[in-house]
Formats: structure tokens, sequence, C-alpha cells
């Protein structure tokens, strides 16, 4: 399970606890809400980061007063059909401002890349093997967004009003590999 | 146990088939292989879902037949209407096929 | 009506080429089933019966002449000569091929159409009154709504998955045309005290194995404010809409389940977070998309036509369809007319190549190039001169398209039922042709006179039997087709949900059975009362005890 983030696939300096585990040594724990709940003061007096991981029925409502505390919050997708961490991701980004890593884990495909950068999700731990290209590829293929959403990109509505705009559309699809992943998704 | 048979959807178009004798597709209901117990139905819907069957066919499943003679007939009035096509579209699906033959 | 922009157009030809790139991936194996699956429905393909098929929208059911057209060559090239207009304004192709799907999609993109949200558990194609524009009791044009939540809905990366499908429709009449209380949103214009126009919310409708009318969770929506108080109420039901349960995880049953007054409080107190960010669209955007649906020019015509009224004293068939497939425009001197696609032992819903190009040409001649598809299935040329009608009605008999019985017991509204549909129980549309065959006599149906007729073919209920006048649902008995009645229902704005008559009747018995509710109805009825009006009146007994009396 290769994990993705800023586009390239990076070292995981994270480990999902079990919740009887004891805290790693080499690596920073990402906790359930159950174990944070039981295990707060313990876990912030380790001295390390912390990450938080939630069920899709945990809504991070729940944690709004705590975000501060995480560096992490992974969001989990039980199955790729599951809408609710989409949400989940623009409350702890548009409302809650929260500026630590969002990770996408359980069920993640590439044909969901899109929603899930547009809802805020930086860090992505993909169940199927995919490479890094088919991934870029997956992000790239719709360029043209309608609606205000976490990943702050211009919306059509805003582009229109723009005085100056391109006077050909940009070809569809038709990008090879990485050129339009500084254009696009650089952020 | 009813008698059954496998069938599916054909990936690439869609359209009705039938697993027959010898591993092979058809689009006759006729010549399906026909499972008569309980142990035939699971090996033949085993060989269906056979990974190397995803790419050929959607969806397998075992129906119930009437079995006449060894020839396999549906038994429901949805795998009649599969076998044949609309009934409100009798010059589409396979009946049109063995119409245009008999006609 | 709309156009695309290079910003449109870009965004479906991306989407094509990205569903052509998925369907590569699916024939090479790459991925199977079970992933395929939610990505074709996305983009409107289902496999049914006898192959795959594709459900087109037509968003708000608007259409031109050009687009029509395309429509038709798509039936003949990729299908087998026809297409089926559904109860949601779409259109479906039965015979597809998987192969060939993205280049149908590419062929619709050409002329500004997609099968995007046409299926799976997203905002599916919004719909309107389809008089919109036209229709003489119209408040402000609903298109325009329409086309907003169009745009902000496609690929919204919120809410792609939600607990289930969503439909959003939208009218802009006090009179209902689009049946806007049994849909998950249904949007009304209305005026408020200073006369300003913005929308009633009514939340939680639907039909299915669990009918529901819908709940007004707002009176008075300020137009601005139409996307981030949607996107509050879609919020509230993505986060705790059910998802362990198929059968329970429509919007309708979190509405039941919370009441929608506490519904309401959680949506309310949403809104209040996202009111004032940027989801909205800034007015410049909201004027532009104004812009498309200016009216057509028309001409300053008299109220009354003389030819008209001189062509419908001396021909009697046109007068008979004058009569009930054409109605009052906005306009004067203009007139709206409904091309019926049920025509006697046809099937619902369904037209061929060459009727959907004919109609093409009747409204380039003479409806500004416009077409609207309704959800009860049939088509409308929304902007006909009426000294124009008698030409239309002619085009129309030659196409086979000019059966006189909109809004009569033969306009029936039925789902493709058994023999097309995977989840159907039964058939549909054999009855609705027997039903039509029963009651072929033209000048018996006006003697009837208007009265809704539904049959659907499983508890699904995309035939939308409980708001029928009459309602007949398909149930499978051991093998036997039988057909349980419901009498009662609407799906105007006095939506009702039809009653249970009885015991179901056999598909054999089931044609006599609509008989004699109506010739118990002709009989019992005061001058020109309808049908939920005697029903109301006298209630389901006497019916009862004509279709149950022991013989």
């Amino acid at each position: 399970m290769p994990l993705i983030k800023d586009n390239q696939i990076v070292e995981d300096s994270w480990i999902t606890l079990e919740d009887a585990a004891s805290l790693p040594q080499d690596a920073w724990p990402i906790v359930s809400l159950e174990r944070w709940r039981a295990e707060r003061e313990n876990l912030m007096e380790a001295g390390v980061p912390i990450g938080l991981r939630l069920r899709s029925d945990q809504s991070p409502r729940l944690v709004a007063d705590e975000l501060e505390h995480f560096a992490v919050i992974a969001l989990e997708f039980p199955k790729f059909t599951d809408g609710r961490p989409y949400s989940s991701a623009r409350l702890l980004r548009d409302r809650y401002g929260f500026k630590g890593e969002l990770r996408a884990v359980g069920h993640v495909l590439r044909d969901q890349a899109l929603f899930l950068v547009r809802c805020g999700f930086d860090a992505f731990e993909l169940t199927e093997d995919v490479s890094l290209e088919a991934w870029r590829a997956a992000l790239g293929n719709i360029t043209v967004r309608f609606q205000a959403a976490a990943d702050g990109r211009s919306t059509v509505s805003r582009l229109r009003r723009q005085p100056a705009r391109p006077s050909k559309p940009r070809a569809p699809s038709r990008h090879k590999d990485g050129d339009y992943c500084a254009a696009c998704w650089a952020y | 146990m009813a008698t059954q048979i496998v069938t599916a959807n054909r990936l690439g178009d869609g359209l009705v088939i039938y697993l027959a004798q010898g591993g092979a597709w058809t689009d006759r209901v006729e010549d399906a292989e026909i499972a008569r117990d309980e142990g035939d139905a699971t090996a033949l819907l085993a060989r269906a879902e056979a990974p190397d069957q995803a790419t050929r066919v959607v969806g397998p499943y075992l129906m119930a037949v009437i079995d006449e003679a060894g020839v396999p007939r549906p038994a429901s009035n949805r795998e009649i209407i599969r076998a044949l096509g609309p009934s409100v579209r009798t010059d589409l699906g396979r009946q049109a096929l063995t119409r245009a033959s008999e006609g | 009506m709309y156009r695309y922009d290079e910003f449109d157009r870009t965004f479906v030809e991306e989407r094509v080429e990205q569903f052509r790139e998925q369907v590569a991936r699916r024939l090479s194996g790459e991925i199977g089933e079970d992933e395929f699956r939610p990505l074709r429905l996305m983009n409107g393909l289902y496999l049914q019966l006898h192959a795959y098929m594709l459900r087109v929208a037509v968003p708000y059911g608007t259409l031109s002449s050009q687009q029509m057209r395309k429509l038709a060559h798509i039936a003949r090239r990729y299908d087998q000569g026809y297409g089926h207009f559904t109860t949601r304004q779409n259109i479906q192709y039965n015979w597809v091929k998987l192969k060939e799907a993205p280049d149908i999609l590419a062929d619709l993109a050409e002329v500004e159409m997609h099968a995007i949200q046409t299926s799976g558990n997203c905002i599916r194609n919004v719909t309107a009154d389809h008089f919109a524009g036209a229709a003489a009791d119209e408040i402000e044009d609903p298109r325009i709504a329409a086309e907003v939540v169009r745009q902000w809905s496609s690929l919204h990366p919120e809410f792609s998955f939600l607990p289930r499908k969503f439909k959003v429709a939208v009218t802009g009449a006090p009179n209902d045309r689009a049946a806007v209380k049994v849909h998950d949103i249904g949007l009304q214009i209305v005026r408020d005290a200073r006369g300003r126009t913005g929308f009633k919310v009514i939340v939680g409708g639907g039909l299915g194995r669990t009918p529901i009318i819908g709940a007004t969770i707002r009176e008075f929506l300020p137009k601005r404010h139409l996307l981030s108080y949607l996107e509050a109420i879609l919020r509230v039901y993505n986060e705790l809409g059910r998802r362990d349960n198929i059968y329970k995880a429509r919007i309708k049953i979190l509405v039941k389940d919370l009441g929608a007054e506490a519904f309401a409080r959680k949506v309310e107190e949403e809104w209040s977070s996202l009111k004032d960010q940027a989801v909205d669209l800034p007015d410049g955007e909201l004027r532009r998309i104004e812009s498309y649906f200016a009216p057509p020019a028309f001409e300053n015509l008299p109220a009354v036509t003389s030819g008209f009224e001189a062509k419908r004293f001396e021909d009697r068939d046109f007068a008979r369809w004058a009569q009930r497939n054409v109605d009052a425009h906005r306009a004067p001197g203009y007139a709206i007319v409904t091309v019926s696609l049920k025509p006697e032992g046809g099937v619902p819903g369904d037209a061929t190549a060459e009727q959907m190009e004919a109609v093409a040409d009747l409204a380039a001649h003479y409806s500004f190039d416009e077409i609207r598809v309704s959800h009860e299935q049939n088509l409308v040329l929304p902007h006909v001169r009426q000294s124009d009608l008698y030409a239309v009605w002619q085009g129309l008999v030659a196409a086979d398209l000019a059966t006189a019985n909109v809004g009569l017991i033969s306009d029936i509204i039925a789902c493709p039922g058994l023999d097309y549909c995977n989840l159907a129980n039964t058939r549909s549309i054999p009855i609705a042709q027997r039903i039509g065959r029963r009651f072929a006599e033209i000048e018996r149906q006006h003697d009837i006179g208007g009265l809704k007729l539904k049959i659907s073919g499983c508890i699904n209920a995309c035939g939308h039997h409980h708001i029928g006048h009459i309602g007949l649902l398909g149930v499978d008995k051991k093998g036997e087709e039988f057909y349980q009645i419901t009498l009662g229902g609407s799906a105007d704005e006095n939506a009702a949900l039809g009653r249970i008559l009885g015991p179901a009747f056999s598909a054999e018995t089931v044609v006599d059975a609509v008989e004699t509710i109506v010739d118990t109805y002709v009989d019992q009825r005061r001058a020109a009362e309808g049908f939920n009006d005697t029903l109301a009146r006298i209630g389901l007994d006497p019916f009862k005890e004509k279709l149950y009396a022991p013989h």
C-alpha cells in the first residue's frame, strides 16, 4: 500500500496503532478515537506528534475542539462507495481550519482521486497497486470545477468572470505524463 | 433440487449468454450445460466465475430450468423473456432470429 | 436555452475521455466488475435484462432540434432504431454495447449532452416543469435554477457517493407539473410579501417501497442562496443518511425518522455556516445563466386566431386533438403542443428515430427550435403559433404522433417492466397496451375525461403508481403476474398517495377491473367532477362492491 503525498510516493513516518499496542519507537502513532478518548493525557505526555483515525461513522464534529493536538487525521473509507469521509474532510478544512495532513485510508481507489483532493485530502493510502503515473493521470482527467470546494481551485463561475481567458479550451485529456501536474495540482 | 444452468451477460455487448458444454458460452439456452445436483451446480458456477472469465462475462448466476429430454427450457417469466427478447417487441432479441429463420 | 461555453464543453469532453479510459481498463481486465459498476453507473450505463442500457440526461427536459436529431442518430447507429423517454425527462437506449458507449457519449458531447449522473448514488438529472418558459400560469422560468443546480451537482466532490440516489425537481408555477412533492428535493418558485421571487423548499418526498409526500422545510429561500442551502441539505443527508440498509437510505427516511422540523433545524444550522462562504454563485454568473432563458422573440399576435378556430370547426379530429393536446401559452396567439408518445397499443414513451426526426423538424419550423420531454413520457413543442397548429397537427399525423389522448386514460405512464428491466417482477407495457386497446375509442376516452393511470412492474415504483388516480403495481405470485390497484393518488400541487383497493387482479382480469373502476366513476360522478373528487365524496366502497362482489 503505497502512500502518496504531494504527488510523490513517500516513506510513511506514521504507523496506525492497534488499540492494545504500545507506542512505537521508530514511528509516530495514528490512534483510534476510542484510544484518544481513553488515553488522551498519556498520549500528549509522550511528546511525539499524534495522528487520529476516524471511522466513517465518526464525525470530526466530535473532536472539533481538540484538533490542535493532531498532526495527521486519517479518514477511513470502509468501502469506496461510503461518501461520509468527503464531508468530514470538508468540515475539517473549511469549517475547522485543520492545517495538518488529511489522509485517505481504507478502500481508496484512483477513480476517487479528484473528489478526494477537492475535499481537502492531501495524503492517500491506495488500496490498489497503482503507479504514480496512473494516479497523476486520474487527477488530471477533469480540469473543470463547477463547485467551490476545499482545494481552493478556481471554479468555472470565477473563471467566467475573468476578463482575459484563453480563446481556445485546453485539449481534454491529452496530457503527457507530468506536464499537467505543475499546472493543475501543485498546491 | 431444480435442474439449473449458468447464465450471464457478455461483457462487450451485454447480450444474454449461457455456459455450454466444454466451457464455451452460447447465446442459445438450448445448448446450455445442465447441472442436475447441487455439486454440479456449484462446479458449473465456479467455472463461470473463474478469474479468466472476468473479461468475457458479467454477473454469472445459476438459473432454474425445465429439463425437456436433455434440453433446458427457462422456468421463470424473467428467464423466458431474457432468452427470447422483450415480449412487446418480438422483432428484437433472439426470438427475432428464430422468427426470421422460420419465416 | 442554455448553450455550453468552453468550460462546459471541456468538462463533458474530459468526462468522455475519462470514461473511455475506464471502459478500456474494464475490457482489458485491469479492473473487475465490482469496481467498474459504480463508474459506469455514474455515466448512466446499466446492465439490464437483454443488454446494456444507456440513460442519457435531458436536463430539465429541454432539447433543441439538433439535439433531438442526434438522439435519433444514436438510436439508428448504436441501437435498434428507437429510444425510450422516461419519467425523469431522460432517454434510454436499450441495446447499447459497452465498447461503443464512449463513442455514444462523444456523439452526445458534440451537441452539448451527456449521461453524467443519470444513475448511481449521486445527484441525478435535474427535472423541471415541461411547460417552463411557456406556461400561462408561470411565475418564473424554473430552468434557470435547474441549470444552476445541474452545474453545481456535476461531479460534486462531496456528494458523489451519497447513501442513495438523489433527485431534484423545480417548478415555477403554482400548478405543479414537475411532481416536486415526490422528489428528494422539490423547489417551487414563489413570491414573498414584497413580491420578490424565491424558493419554497420541499424535502423528503419519494415513491418506491416507502412512498412519502415531501415536507416543506423552508417557505421562502432567497434565490441567491440556492446552492448553499442545497449544500447544507446534502451535507446533513450525506453524514446522517442510513447506509446499513439500501431500502432505508433515501433522504425521505432520514426526514421521517428525525421529523421534518428537527431535520429543518439541522439544515438551517449547517446553512448558517455555509451561506456566506463561496458556495453561492456570484450575481454576474446567475445573470449569465439567466440570459440564456430569455423568452424567444414572440410576435405580437392577437389572443385568438381565427384560422385556428375555423379549422377546429371544420375538422373534428383536429378539434379533438386541439382540445386535449394543446395548452394555453403565456404569449398571446401562441400555444403549447403536447406530442403524445402513447399511440393505441404502443409502448408508452417509445419513439423511433424517424419520429424523433419528425418532431425535430416540426420544432425547427414551428417552435423556435425547442422541444421538451415531459415526466409523463410525452414530448412537447412549447412555442407554437396558433395559426400553425393545423400544420403541426398534420405533420404529427404523418409521423403517427397525433393521438389525441393527453391526460386521458390511455396516456399511461408505465415503467419498462419485466420486458427490459432487471429489477422488475412483472411486465407493465403489455398491460398498458391492453388498456389502451380496451379504451381505443377516442370519443369514449374524451367522455371519461382527464384520468391518470400509472403502472409499475415492481415495488420500486418507476411507473409512479402511487400517484396515479388509478395505480397498478405488478406483483409476482408464484410465477404468475398479478396487479394490485390503488385509487386516489395525485402528482400535482395536491399530491396524494393512492389507497389500496383490495386483493390483486391477475393479468387476465386486471383490464376488466380497470374498466369496472372507470365505469363506476362515470356512473357516480356529478357533472364535470374529476376522478379524485368523486372518490373523495363516495369513498372506496362503491368501487370495491363492483369489483369484489360475488357474481
